[in-house]
């Protein structure tokens, strides 16, 4: 017989086990009587010779090898009873665990999607970015990895570290298919190493090789994605060698990539991909520039090559390869600069995200505070099992005198425990689910979808198994123990009945309700930093008129215009779009405020030189915007290409360039860069500083210049100001323009939306800490409330006394809230102290306030003391109704 | 007064239980009768304790057990040594041979020089 065999027959093997140990007590007692002892001491001898019977028995399920499972079987039968006997606790219990660990889970799915899963190629490890690495500097900030192609072409050249250099650029909206039929889809174009460095095998067709991306290339070949073939063509592979209209030129579908292979940015996904070479012909100045800074550049290292070595081998080309890619136009000073330039290589087996850089310090902040809730819940759990051990000493004290074993005991109390975390986990990865997609749903805005791939890895079930084991063990482990440290006789004596109750019976639940408390302000403490930060965020005036403004963008691509022409073209779609009525007024610029785009060039007023950010702008740009100009005038209609060039700078310029002293009249000198000359302006007027890309960071030093003055082509957006409703305001601009020139393609955003779209990760900071904050501060509550009405009823008989002694109902309320006060206070002070050391983890997240801000701090403590306070108020009060007669017979 | 009763070593148990086993199928009562005659009650054996070993035995291979009516005319669990349990039996009496001997060299060495 096999163990499981004999398992199967346990009931059976239970009935012998008993059948044979009665057999030999029974021929004992047989014995004995014949030996001449009475019936009853022939029994009593027999069983002492024999021993604890409960005992032997236990030994013998032991020897026999399947003991642990059947013990096991059996606690958990034995938990299942008992937790059904009590649904209204197992439903609390499994619910807070489910919440918390589905919290829990997923955040950790979200830091798994974006951060910790690999790329679906093989041997990603492999892959590498290469990127500049003394950033910022030459217009290259410390997120921004992109190259110039001529770099590109440069690495692939001289490098021996990689086995195949690639670069890529995706792009939102490419226009696709015809006419009517035509959509925007997200397009991708890459180099001829891409698709066989990444060592991708198509799905149907084949992928680009080498050959596809030479020079001057006239066959165009795309390849489309997985769901993009299966969306637009079926997934019928005769969609290979059909043709498809792509930005109005034809393309033959060459083949599809793999089912899983999204693309190398996390968080967004792509339709099609081109080789580069077919953009050579639309843009050529794109593959020459040597300012440019747009192809993301990967590579696979060679077998056996480590990252560090690349990395040094990079930085040791670098000299060489930025010098034959020296840009022209320059001043020496920026070509200085541009020399010291470094090249290094850093992990990319997990691909690239925006959203990563973005939201990494987040989610590993929102990890932490939904572990921390999880904590509190714990608690509770551990609370409510402490006070049921309590109930049942004296079942315990019974099971241990029949000889059961103490650590049979903590077993049986854990198998409660581990049913409650099991069930827990298995709920709460099902609401990790809901969660995660609700915080993608969150992200998610007009512009902007992120595309994460959130199926169930063995990361995530391993997780959510530890996070649940995790949690067993700390609302499971206090309980367990205290049921085996019972004292048979005691326990048995005295269950319930002294008058008074020792104060160290409590001290798990004392100790337990002081973490919760602590707990709780730290979470109280972040959730008031960061909605502070968001308010402050909010309610920042960014010195420009963010309500009421629309934002259109103008696509002329179809219009076929000359460029000497563009310019006229430009005025004049500003005066049609002024004509309608609706509209109180429009200007043209060439960058959208706070959308992160950013324009700057050198300056130089005497021997002071600077960067100064740089817009074009139609007159009236700053009376649609609302910001003041507080001195000088605005750009006129007089201010054309030909006239002298006037500028409009901010007061921050003012400052750093002038030192601050009256600055109309006075002139400074732009330093020269491609298709921007050398220019010198003179300066007509001044206005309020304004946030610039974001509304975190100080103005810096900016300037305006007529848009009729822009040497760079025209510009390419309007900000348009009305009362009336934007949706219907943007609806009569596209049927008023679309009458007029049917070719021009136009898109429409609110300006404030987008403002406030920039401001996604503190708003979802600002309401998940809130959130998770309440939560905390009301499981603490209820934990505080618990132990406290726990500890009211076991003081029954004491509070009784005190009353028939004369103690006053304000008396008894006075002892009950002095024991909860000292608990909230010790917790408040334990939580402050580690809120101040765990706010700096948080510190580059918040916004106008201190980590240390003291309002916020005393805030929390109050509410937490006074919500606390409550708590422990509603069961201190039923005591001093207690009758003193009823209190003292009770037992 | 009784005889003076003497603890179990360590793992005899099983080695009487084998040694029980070799007069042929017997039951738990007998066997506990068995070794307290043999020993003419001078070892100290807890009834109880025989029972984990005869179960352990069995898991091990060394004994097999099955059902039969005993001589009361009750049903009773029978134990009978296997080959395996047979070699057991064999080879842990040599041990136990050569122990005892070692050890009673032992202390007969020493008894000769403390006299």
């Amino acid at each position: 017989m096999t163990w499981w065999q004999r398992l199967w027959r346990k009931r059976d093997q239970e009935e012998r086990l008993d059948r044979e140990l009665r057999f030999h007590l029974e021929s004992r007692i047989a014995d004995n009587i014949r030996a001449g002892m009475s019936e009853e001491e022939a029994r009593r001898h027999a069983r002492l010779e024999f021993g604890g019977i409960e005992g032997v028995k236990e030994e013998c399920r032991e020897a026999r090898g399947t003991a642990w499972v059947e013990a096991t079987v059996q606690d958990i039968r034995f938990s299942l009873r008992l937790l059904r006997k009590t649904p209204a606790f197992t439903v609390a219990a499994v619910c807070t665990l489910a919440l918390g660990i589905g919290a829990n889970t997923a955040i950790f799915q979200l830091l798994d999607a974006v951060r910790l899963r690999n790329l679906p190629v093989p041997n990603p490890e492999q892959l590498a970015r290469i990127q500049i690495r003394n950033g910022p500097g030459f217009g290259i900030t410390k997120d921004f990895y992109a190259l110039t192609y001529p770099l590109l072409e440069q690495i692939r050249l001289h490098q021996h570290a990689f086995s195949g250099v690639f670069g890529w650029r995706s792009y939102d909206d490419v226009r696709f298919g015809e006419g009517a039929q035509a959509r925007r889809v997200r397009g991708l174009l890459v180099n001829g190493e891409l698709f066989p460095a990444l060592e991708l095998r198509p799905a149907a067709g084949r992928l680009f090789n080498r050959e596809d991306d030479r020079p001057g290339c006239t066959a165009s070949g795309v390849v489309l994605s997985y769901p993009f073939w299966q969306s637009q063509f079926g997934g019928r592979t005769s969609a290979i060698g059909s043709k498809v209209m792509i930005l109005d030129r034809p393309y033959e579908v060459v083949g599809v990539t793999p089912a899983r292979f999204s693309g190398l940015e996390v968080g967004t996904k792509f339709d099609i991909a081109a080789p580069v070479c077919t953009a050579a012909s639309a843009s050529p100045e794109d593959f020459t520039r040597r300012d440019f800074f747009w192809v993301t550049v990967m590579g696979r290292l060679k077998r056996g090559m480590s990252l560090r070595r690349a990395s040094d081998q990079l930085q040791a080309i670098s000299p060489g390869i930025l010098e034959a890619t020296l840009p022209s136009g320059y001043s020496a000073k920026v070509l200085e600069n541009y020399r010291k330039l470094r090249l290094e290589a850093v992990p990319a087996g997990n691909g690239i995200s925006s959203l990563r850089d973005q939201y990494d310090t987040s989610l590993w902040l929102l990890l932490g505070i939904t572990g921390l809730v999880l904590l509190i819940a714990c608690a509770n759990l551990g609370n409510l099992m402490l006070a049921r051990a309590s109930v049942r000493q004296r079942e315990f004290a019974v099971r241990l005198a029949l000889g059961a074993s103490r650590g049979r005991l903590i077993r049986q109390s854990l198998a409660e425990s581990l049913l409650l975390a099991a069930a827990g986990g298995a709920l709460g990865l099902g609401l990790a689910r809901a969660l995660s997609q609700s915080i993608i749903w969150f992200l998610t805005t007009e512009n902007d979808a992120p595309q994460l791939d959130l199926s169930t890895d063995w990361r995530m079930l391993a997780f959510t198994a530890a996070v649940a084991m995790l949690a067993c063990m700390i609302f499971g482990l206090a309980p367990a123990l205290r049921s085996s440290q019972t004292e048979p006789g005691a326990a048995i004596k005295s269950g319930g009945r002294s008058l008074t109750e020792g104060r160290e019976r409590f001290s798990a639940q004392r100790v337990l309700v002081v973490v919760q408390i602590s707990v709780s302000l730290v979470l109280v403490v972040g959730a008031l930093l960061f909605v502070g930060s968001f308010r402050n965020l909010m309610t920042l005036d960014p010195g420009f008129r963010e309500k009421g403004i629309l934002l259109a963008f103008f696509d002329t691509s179809r219009l076929k215009l000359p460029d000497a022409q563009a310019k006229s073209f430009e005025r004049q779609l500003l005066e049609e779009v002024r004509s309608i009525p609706q509209v109180e007024a429009a200007a043209t610029t060439t960058n959208i405020l706070i959308d992160g785009g950013s324009w700057s060039l050198g300056v130089r007023a005497g021997s002071v030189e600077d960067v100064s950010k740089f817009t074009w702008v139609s007159p009236g740009h700053f009376k649609t915007l609302e910001t003041p100009l507080l001195a000088g005038r605005d750009f006129s209609e007089t201010d054309t290409a030909t006239s002298p060039k006037v500028a409009i700078v901010n007061q921050t310029f003012v400052r750093r360039v002038f030192g601050g002293v009256n600055p109309i009249g006075r002139t400074f000198r732009t330093s020269p860069e491609p298709n921007y000359p050398a220019t010198e302006y003179q300066i007509v007027g001044v206005i309020k500083d304004t946030r610039y890309y974001n509304l975190r960071d100080q103005p810096p030093p900016m300037s305006y210049a007529p848009a009729d003055q822009f040497p760079a082509g025209s510009a390419s957006a309007m900000y348009i100001r009305s009362s009336a409703p934007l949706a219907a305001l943007s609806s009569a601009i596209q049927r008023r323009l679309t009458a007029s020139h049917p070719e021009l393609g136009m898109e429409f955003r609110v300006f404030q939306k987008q403002i406030e779209d920039t401001l996604m990760r503190e708003r979802l900071m600002a309401a998940l800490s809130g959130f998770f904050g309440a939560l905390a501060v009301l499981l603490a509550t209820i934990g505080l409330y618990g132990v406290i009405a726990y500890l009211v009823v076991r003081r029954r008989n004491e509070i009784g006394i005190r009353m028939a002694l004369g103690a006053s109902r304000a008396q008894v309320v006075g002892l009950i809230m002095k024991d909860a006060a000292l608990l909230v206070a010790i917790g408040v002070a334990i939580g402050a102290v580690c809120s101040l050391a765990l706010a700096q983890t948080a510190a580059s997240l918040l916004f106008g306030l201190k980590t240390y801000d003291p309002l916020t701090f005393l805030a929390a403590a109050l509410a937490l003391a006074a919500v606390a306070g409550l708590g422990s108020y509603l069961p201190a009060r039923r005591a001093s109704r207690l009758d003193p007669m009823t209190a003292l017979r009770y037992e | 007064m009784d005889t003076p009763r003497s603890d179990l070593p360590q793992g005899t148990l099983d080695l009487l239980i084998l040694k029980v086993a070799t007069l042929g199928p017997i039951h738990g009562y007998a066997i506990a009768q068995r070794i307290q005659q043999i020993s003419r009650d001078a070892l100290l054996v807890q009834q109880g304790s025989l029972y984990p070993a005869l179960h352990r035995l069995e898991n091990r291979g060394l004994l097999a057990a099955e059902w039969k009516e005993s001589e009361t005319g009750r049903e009773a669990k029978f134990y009978r040594l296997t080959a395996k349990g047979r070699r057991q039996l064999k080879s842990e009496t040599e041990d136990w041979h050569r122990l005892s001997a070692a050890v009673g060299l032992i202390l007969r060495l020493s008894d000769g020089e403390s006299s």
